[in-house]
């Protein structure tokens, strides 16, 4: 990269991060898209630029993104003993990566989260080291219709992905195995698949999948679940192993439930790819990923009102069927929070996916923007609940005792919001949670764990503003895909805004990323 | 009060047709029946399992491409769906269960647009047909991807020209309607008002998410006219009615959201109904009512 080129990014680098800094002075967030629309603005290849001469591992899917990124950031601290560069908690669009990335230090290696639509483009950016992929369901259909469309982008994805690019891939998600087949090399883990409701299609065929005996198999065509090298066993008592055939090794993580130690097996196999393999490193790895106690506010209990409330997040049916087995047993009353903004897709019609039958014989809540919605599929499911505009007042109204809060993306963002805004005793304090000097260093301001006071995002009436930390851009209405670049030429006006609209006054967002160009074009530039 | 005891709910192919939530339509017919003292049963077709003929409600969902073309196969297959519906059975077909119950309905093409020409062969259970919005709908040639019709269903292919003049896309569309463009789903809230033998239900409010267009044939009428939305084609008519086979678009799902359509299917069923408490799905449709408009026009405005 010329001489130019450097000077230019880091200008963008400044002017983003003095952007973020107004932004979050305005009351507006964290700053993270204002600054990284800034940054991507003055230079386009800004993930490419601040992600060359690093290490980066993208991890991807529908849910367990956050708390997996934490898991590998942390462990990957540990092993190395240096910084590592880690996103804002949600900001997983390009906007939000490149705010990360722009105020990290040199060389420190990265782990980031991605949006599930925008790992191809985000990948052809960055080239990572690791490709970690989770899981595929249903999840904002407004925004990513259907996701079959998504695994065919992440095919393409893992197809272009280098021999230096490790492919770290659930075995037991066939959306997922099938996208990930088509890379050089894969390292398979079997973290497991609770909702099938996605999978029983065949990615490859469309004939039925069938599942025996903890594999799968479609009927049609005979695409199978490959062999894990890595995979999740449940252990004694309930607790969770990460198996090998040479080895196993007990989780013991704070992070309650299956879907944590399954995120904990692919951050685990992450590591090993990154890191090589040894006795040593996966014990230091799983210290460290055990030492974990809360992500960005979930599985943090507070206090309110006497309450004793734990803070859960589910957003579609498959991190619903997860939440089922995290729930205190009944009769624990059960506050659910459903919104519908554009971070949570705007049509909540998955609530009928979810089989809320499991909570009768409880006192449930239902709270949030789309209460009327969640009460009427309660209403049918014959479960006993009250509605309550108010998120905290829903809490309450549960009380007092123990209740279990469980909310929906932006849901939980003002309930954190609000819990702040009431000085709700919380769990520890964001500063206390960014850790040892060291460990999962967070570049500048605007990392840190907990989301920050923000409650000026979420005034009653405020249309559709994208929570904090979402990385969602402003009027992002409908996110256009990625992938809708691919079939443009670079350089041609037709240009994908990163999670923008098409609208009018977008400039600098339409400026800011062009269309990806070939991988080609990027390695010849870096060479 | 109603003529029948108990009365079963199929619910086909959920795990083809399922992808909106659809499968809670047939969750709101079984408990509504159930308040009023009628059993109810919900038979859940997986594909590949035999579809049953004497049900008394069959519900189909929304679908991915590849699953819709594999339901319409089996479904077409067994003609199971046929014989129901002769002995007078009630359907509801969400979205892709709408399309494939049509005279054809697009194949699937890549994201370029490859394919987008072919046509699937629908069930002929509803006199609509369904072609891939990215193409000019005036423009579109008839294209089958098998020339020969199931004997007994749907037009014949010297009506079809007519058929297609007098069908209600040529009446024109209202100023300020939005129709689907060039390869842009329709995506959003919508607001119908029912029309003809359906005015009295009151207006029905639901969320579509689709990308083809499905233009009415004599013999069908639509559910009403579009408030706000999409709808069919380009913010007209929303849904496709003939018979006892109410075909929309509107997902949410559709009879949690209007309860009286739920009631109007299942008084096809069973006959006359015993009033419900309502308060909460009636509070939901009044919010959504109000404020659906006002949100799509926000998401519209943000499109620009």
């Amino acid at each position: 990269m010329g001489a130019m080129e450097h000077v230019r990014a880091r200008l963008a680098a400044l002017a983003g991060a003095g952007l973020g800094a107004l932004s979050r002075a305005a009351g507006q967030g964290q700053g993270s898209v204002v600054g990284g629309h800034a940054i991507l603005a003055l230079e386009p290849r800004a993930l490419s630029y601040f992600s060359s001469g690093r290490k980066v591992a993208l991890v991807s899917g529908t849910n367990g993104k956050t708390t997996t990124t934490k898991l590998l950031a942390s462990a990957l601290s540990a092993v190395t003993g240096s910084d590592v560069v880690t996103n804002v908690a949600g900001a997983n669009l390009p906007t939000g990566l490149a705010v990360a990335l722009a105020s990290a230090r040199p060389r420190s290696p990265a782990v980031l989260e991605v949006d599930e639509a925008w790992l191809a483009k985000v990948a052809s950016d960055v080239r990572p080291a690791a490709l970690v992929l989770l899981n595929l369901s249903r999840d904002q259909l407004d925004r990513n219709n259907e996701v079959r469309q998504v695994a065919e982008r992440w095919r393409r994805t893992c197809e272009l992905a280098g021999p230096g690019a490790a492919v770290v891939a659930n075995a037991d998600d066939p959306l997922v195995a099938w996208a990930a087949m088509a890379a050089p090399s894969t390292l398979w883990a079997g973290a497991g698949l609770t909702w099938k409701g996605d999978a029983t299609g065949c990615p490859r065929c469309g004939g039925r999948v069938s599942f025996e005996k903890g594999t799968w198999r479609c009927g049609s065509c005979g695409l199978a679940r490959p062999e894990p090298s890595i995979w999740l066993e449940a252990g004694e008592g309930g607790s969770w192993r990460a198996a090998q055939r040479a080895a196993s090794y007990e989780l013991g993580l704070q992070l309650p439930g299956r879907a944590n130690a399954a995120n904990a097996v692919m951050a685990l196999a992450a590591l090993l790819a990154l890191a090589g393999e040894s006795a040593e490193v996966s014990e230091q790895a799983l210290a460290a990923m055990a030492a974990v106690s809360e992500v960005a506010g979930r599985y943090a209990t507070v206090f309110w009102s006497g309450t004793r409330a734990r803070l859960l997040l589910a957003k579609n049916p498959a991190g619903w069927a997860e939440v089922f087995d995290m729930l205190a047993p009944a009769p624990t009353p059960v506050v659910v929070a459903i919104n519908a903004r554009t971070a949570d897709g705007h049509d909540p019609s998955w609530l009928w996916d979810v089989p809320f039958e499991r909570l009768r014989g409880r006192r449930v809540v239902a709270t949030g923007e789309r209460r009327l919605d969640l009460a009427v599929r309660l209403h049918y499911g014959e479960v006993e609940h009250v509605s309550e505009p108010d998120l905290l007042g829903a809490i309450t109204r549960a009380g007092p005792g123990g209740v279990d809060v469980v909310a929906n993306y932006t849901a939980f963002h003002q309930i954190l919001a609000a819990l702040r805004a009431k000085r709700a005793i919380l769990p520890r304090t964001p500063s206390a949670l960014a850790g040892p000097a060291g460990q999962c260093a967070s570049p500048g301001p605007g990392t840190g764990d907990l989301p920050g006071p923000s409650t000026g995002q979420f005034g009653p009436g405020t249309g559709d503003l994208p929570g904090p930390g979402t990385g969602q851009l402003p009027g992002s209405g409908q996110c256009e895909l990625p992938g809708a670049a691919k079939a443009t030429p670079p350089g041609t006006a037709k240009t994908a805004s990163p999670g923008s609209g098409k609208g009018a006054g977008d400039a600098t967002s339409s400026q800011g990323v062009t269309a990806p160009g070939p991988l080609a074009d990027l390695r010849a530039d870096h060479g | 009060m109603a003529d029948r005891t108990a009365a079963t709910i199929a619910l086909v192919y959920p795990d083809l047709l399922g992808t909106y939530g659809d499968a809670g339509n047939a969750t709101v017919l079984a408990a509504r029946l159930r308040w009023r003292g009628i059993e109810a049963e919900v038979l859940t077709v997986g594909s590949g399992q035999p579809v049953p003929e004497s049900c008394d409600v069959y519900v189909l969902g929304g679908g991915e491409d590849l699953p819709q073309v594999l339901a319409a196969q089996m479904l077409a297959k067994t003609k199971a769906l046929h014989r129901a519906v002769q002995k007078g059975a009630a359907v509801l077909a969400v979205c892709a269960g709408l399309q494939i119950l049509g005279e054809s309905f697009p194949a699937p093409g890549d994201a370029e647009g490859a394919g987008a020409q072919r046509q699937n062969d629908g069930l002929g259970l509803l006199p609509c047909v369904t072609r891939r919005a990215a193409q000019p709908l005036s423009a579109t040639r008839r294209a089958r991807s098998t020339p020969a019709r199931p004997p007994g269903h749907g037009l014949g292919g010297e009506l079809w020209s007519a058929a297609r003049r007098a069908s209600l896309g040529a009446l024109g569309r209202p100023r300020g309607a939005r129709s689907l463009a060039q390869g842009r789903r329709a995506i959003g809230e919508v607001l119908v008002r029912p029309q003809g033998r359906w005015g009295n239900i009151g207006l029905l409010t639901g969320f579509e998410n689709h990308a083809s267009a499905t233009e009415l044939l004599p013999g069908a009428e639509p559910a009403g006219t579009v408030l706000a939305g999409v709808g069919n084609q380009d913010g007209t008519y929303e849904g496709v009615v003939s018979g006892r086979i109410w075909g929309t678009y509107l997902h949410g799902p559709v009879l949690a959201r209007n309860p009286r359509l739920a009631d109007l299917l299942l008084t096809w069923a069973v006959g006359e109904l015993a009033p419900l408490d309502d308060s909460e799905p009636a509070a939901l449709h009044a919010e959504r009512a109000s404020r659906g408009p006002s949100e799509r026009r926000l998401l519209e405005r943000k499109l620009q």
